[in-house]
């Protein structure tokens, strides 16, 4: 009884402290909080009207039922699996300058997710009946229907990126050793789970025979090779930011293997690009009208087809940056074609990847959706809110990771406290 | 009109004269002729659908009105006093009026075999011709179907509600509007 | 000046908590029996008879109030031994779009703002019949029907084997006992995956509460079927389910002029559509995705 008192104190205490680390900082560090509040602010403005008149306030329409919000969920999924990409060298292959990022990386899927769900319930028609989707409380179509395993999935992997860290980063404040017995299984569980989130979301588009632009098997190795692009090439850009302003401990060895390990990705990205041009202009059939549209323009329609074509030289650019060493392990370039990359997936995976799948519709009707102003505050306004979770997760774990912020300290600065 | 067969005829007086064969050949004979005799004999029997009544214009019916006073005039020619507003397209140029309505009893239509038939059973007339879709209308799957489709509640409608007889060709029509479009800055299809 | 730093921190805190439950206060309070009751309302397929009957008084008492009208909602169940099949006479559809309208009648769909119809009609060019992608939806000439084009109107073909239904993460959509396949408008989350699943264009969704003129309400309703629906979920044609289950044809086959809709039911050797589908060449679109439809498009044979 006087543990579980004392423990319960100790957990107050700790969440008190990291309280007082959340809303201290430096002067920028306000200003971007307060750039990021007022954004999320506008956002919900924005979102409002939605919900009291209906989604008759985006441009979607019968048509193009999924929009803006579910092409950025798509790459948010995309980012969020990325952080398998740091587990897979910190933990199995112990390449030591990657095991210091990799709790923060665990962090940065953590804020991902939320960002992905926060999009799909902006998306949702009525998300004051969400619980129908749990399971026994609810009536969740398990295992039919795709939509019901991307919630148990991303569930999971949520909790998953967010028990990992903050049990690591307790045990580190506290300079106990993590019980490997425990930690070590969830860590190797999140590789297969960061690959099925992916999966499921792929399949998720997949499984839908009408829609033929969509109903390829290349659709999941897709998603995984773009997402193992432009998942690390945000982490890549975030930590040298990081790095910046914090005491965090990042080799540019760390970087660099990151980087290489992407640029395997993007090859097979851009080959399963090829192999789905091949398959569908060389077969000629109808159900090659989605991809003209996209590439091409069809019948006079073609708003995207600048757009694609601007992101695909993207990612060629930034294959070849990423390809030669000399580039790869400079920083300036790096960045680059980080950022090449991270717009130019960003571009195939979300509009480019939804919007054509609804044209033509299944009755050949041709709308083309363009994202209106209202739907971009709500996209921007979900993006800041991820961002300040991240910041305000980063606030908190460098602080720890790099042992400025420890019991240890505590109690050496405290020595009168009854601890 | 159809003649009776008159056979045997001609040896009818030898074989009336024949006193043993009087009491078979006699009551044949009568039988048959009775049998084959032209209308309002007839045995025939069809089968009854439940139809609103023929939509007639106005005053129309009973034609008797009019023409139980009036002698038919069998020749093929253009009406110029009467009904000159009945424009004939349906197979126009190898028939005519008294080919469907019955000369003697304009209030009647008459089919092939002699019958005749009241406004209300028309469709046996069209589907004398029309057998394809006549066969279709009595399984319910020609024209529009209304109210019940079963329970024994069905009902059926004559062709005439839907086809002018005299010219059964269905006119072109003014659509309903289309769907809005949804909204968008370009409109190249 | 570490005490005056801690008032501070502890300043800050006390203030965002006060602000963050002073949020959550006007959400518990504006919580009406009504939405509450709502919000925790049961899927209709697990609901008792009594729990029907109570939605239903509770459903009428709400229209009446908010339409001034007295509907009539129903929830009469599938007549066994049916299986309702459809039939479309592809030589004599004159695409005239009175199908499209006595629809939109019968079942209570918004006018405008969003225009909600079941029924799309598409005209396609003669030679080549089934290249979709060549249809035209907008067509509107002053006469129909056209030279060089024939007429097709599409509508939720009520597979068999419904890809929607399989989609649908919250079950809020499932085929009847008699093959209807049917929608809970007070369970769907409005997340549109089912109509992203239909090959046919079935499915609509309702981007704002529905605007029907006070006078063209039609009163007797299902609750599965045409009741006055909200905004944000998903609906479809039903076969006139109001209809069917009580023995009439549906609104668009009996408005027909041309009588190129035919309605039975598929179980029944005498119904109608076994006829057609027994004496005429049907066939059903998209059959290789292999959804298995009950609407059969025919031609006089």
């Amino acid at each position: 009884m006087q543990a579980l008192r004392e423990t319960l104190r100790e957990t107050w205490r700790f969440y008190r402290k990291t309280l007082t680390l959340v809303v201290t900082g430096t002067k920028e560090y306000y200003l971007w909080c307060l750039l990021l509040l007022c954004i999320m602010l506008l956002g919900f403005l924005f979102y409002l009207p939605q919900v009291r008149t209906g989604l008759i306030t985006t441009n979607m329409k019968d048509q193009v039922v999924w929009g803006l919000y579910i092409a950025n969920f798509t790459y948010l999924v995309g980012v969020a699996a990325a952080a398998v990409l740091l587990v897979v060298p910190a933990y199995i292959y112990q390449f030591g300058p990657i095991k210091e990022i990799v709790v923060l990386g665990e962090l940065f899927a953590a804020s991902s997710i939320i960002m992905a769900l926060l999009f799909v319930m902006a998306d949702l028609g009525r998300v004051d009946r969400f619980w129908h989707m749990f399971p026994f409380i609810g009536s969740m179509n398990f295992p039919a229907s795709l939509l019901a395993w991307d919630v148990i999935v991303l569930n999971v992997y949520l909790v998953l990126n967010l028990l990992i860290p903050i049990y690591l980063l307790v045990k580190t404040y506290y300079g106990k050793e993590p019980n490997k017995k425990f930690i070590v299984p969830l860590v190797l569980f999140s590789i297969p789970m960061a690959v099925g989130i992916h999966t499921v979301t792929a399949f998720l588009y997949n499984g839908l025979p009408a829609r033929p632009f969509w109903n390829a098997s290349i659709l999941a190795p897709r998603f995984l090779a773009s997402a193992f692009c432009s998942g690390p090439a945000i982490i890549i850009i975030v930590f040298q930011i990081l790095r910046e302003y914090t005491f965090i401990k990042l080799e540019d060895r760390a970087l660099f293997k990151i980087a290489e390990l992407m640029a395997y990705a993007m090859f097979l990205n851009l080959f399963l690009l090829l192999s789905e041009m091949f398959k569908e202009y060389y077969s000629n059939t109808v159900h090659m009208a989605s991809l003209k549209y996209l590439y091409e323009g069809l019948h006079g329609h073609n708003a995207l087809v600048p757009w694609i074509w601007v992101g695909t030289i993207m990612n060629l650019v930034a294959f070849i940056i990423f390809l030669f060493p000399a580039m790869r392990k400079r920083l300036s370039t790096l960045n680059i074609g980080c950022i090449l990359i991270i717009a130019g997936v960003w571009i195939e995976k979300g509009p480019g990847l939804v919007i054509p799948g609804f044209v033509p519709d299944p009755l050949g009707e041709i709308y083309e959706y363009i994202p209106n102003f209202r739907e971009l505050f709500i996209s921007f306004g979900i993006w800041a809110t991820g961002f300040l979770i991240f910041t305000i997760l980063m606030k908190v774990a460098i602080p720890i990771a790099s042992g400025e912020f420890s019991h240890a300290k505590y109690i050496e600065e405290r020595p009168a406290s009854k601890s | 009109m159809t003649i009776p067969q008159q056979a045997g005829l001609i040896s009818l007086p030898s074989i009336l004269s024949h006193g043993k064969l009087k009491r078979i050949i006699f009551p044949v004979l009568l039988s048959s002729l009775i049998g084959t005799s032209s209308p309002p004999f007839a045995k025939q029997t069809y089968e009854e659908f439940s139809v609103p009544p023929p939509p007639f214009k106005e005053g129309m019916f009973p034609c008797s009105n009019c023409h139980a006073s009036m002698e038919a005039k069998k020749k093929k020619r253009e009406l110029k006093e009467e009904h000159t507003t009945i424009q004939l397209r349906h197979a126009e140029t190898m028939r005519w009026c008294l080919d469907c309505h019955y000369g003697a009893n304009r209030d009647k239509l008459r089919l092939f075999n002699g019958d005749l038939i009241s406004f209300d059973k028309s469709y046996l007339l069209c589907g004398e011709c029309h057998g394809n879709i006549f066969k279709d209308w009595k399984a319910g799957i020609h024209g529009k179907r209304q109210g019940y489709f079963a329970g024994g509640k069905r009902t059926y409608l004559l062709c005439v509600h839907c086809h002018d007889s005299h010219s059964p060709r269905s006119k072109p029509i003014k659509p309903e509007p289309p769907p809005f479009r949804p909204k968008e800055k370009k409109d190249a299809k | 000046m570490r005490n005056r730093s801690y008032t501070r921190r502890e300043f800050i805190r006390n203030l965002s908590l006060t602000v963050l439950s002073g949020f959550a206060l006007p959400l518990l309070s504006s919580c009406a029996k009504e939405q509450v009751e709502d919000f925790l309302q049961k899927h209709f397929l697990e609901m008792t008879n009594d729990e029907k009957e109570a939605l239903i008084a509770k459903l009428e008492a709400r229209y009446l109030n908010k339409y001034g009208k007295k509907f009539k909602v129903s929830v009469q169940e599938a007549i066994p031994n049916t299986l309702w099949g459809y039939g479309l006479d592809l030589s004599r559809c004159i695409g005239c779009r009175r199908c499209v309208y006595a629809c939109v009648e019968e079942n209570n769909s918004s006018r405008f703002k969003p225009q909600s119809q079941w029924i799309r009609v598409i005209r396609l060019k003669k030679g080549s019949l089934v290249d979709l992608e060549d249809s035209e939806h907008y067509y509107n000439p002053d006469q129909v029907p056209e030279k060089d084009f024939i007429y097709m109107p599409v509508q939720c073909q009520h597979c068999e084997k419904p890809p929607c239904v399989k989609v649908c993460p919250v079950h809020a959509t499932w085929k009847e006992p008699d093959g209807l396949v049917v929608v809970d408008y007070n369970w769907c989350i409005g997340c549109r995956y089912c109509i992203a699943a239909c090959p046919y264009r079935g499915r609509i969704f309702n981007w704002a509460d529905p605007n029907v003129p006070a006078e063209k309400w039609n009163l007797s309703v299902h609750y599965l079927g045409n009741r006055p629906r909200m905004r944000n979920v998903v609906d479809k044609c039903t076969y006139c389910i109001q209809r069917v289950r009580a023995g009439r044809y549906p609104a668009c086959v009996e408005v027909c002029p041309t009588g190129s809709r035919k309605f039975g039911n598929l179980l029944d050797p005498q119904s109608e559509i076994r006829y057609v589908i027994e004496n005429k060449r049907t066939f059903r679109l998209k059959e290789d995705l292999h959804t298995e439809p009950k609407f059969y498009y025919f031609f006089e044979a």
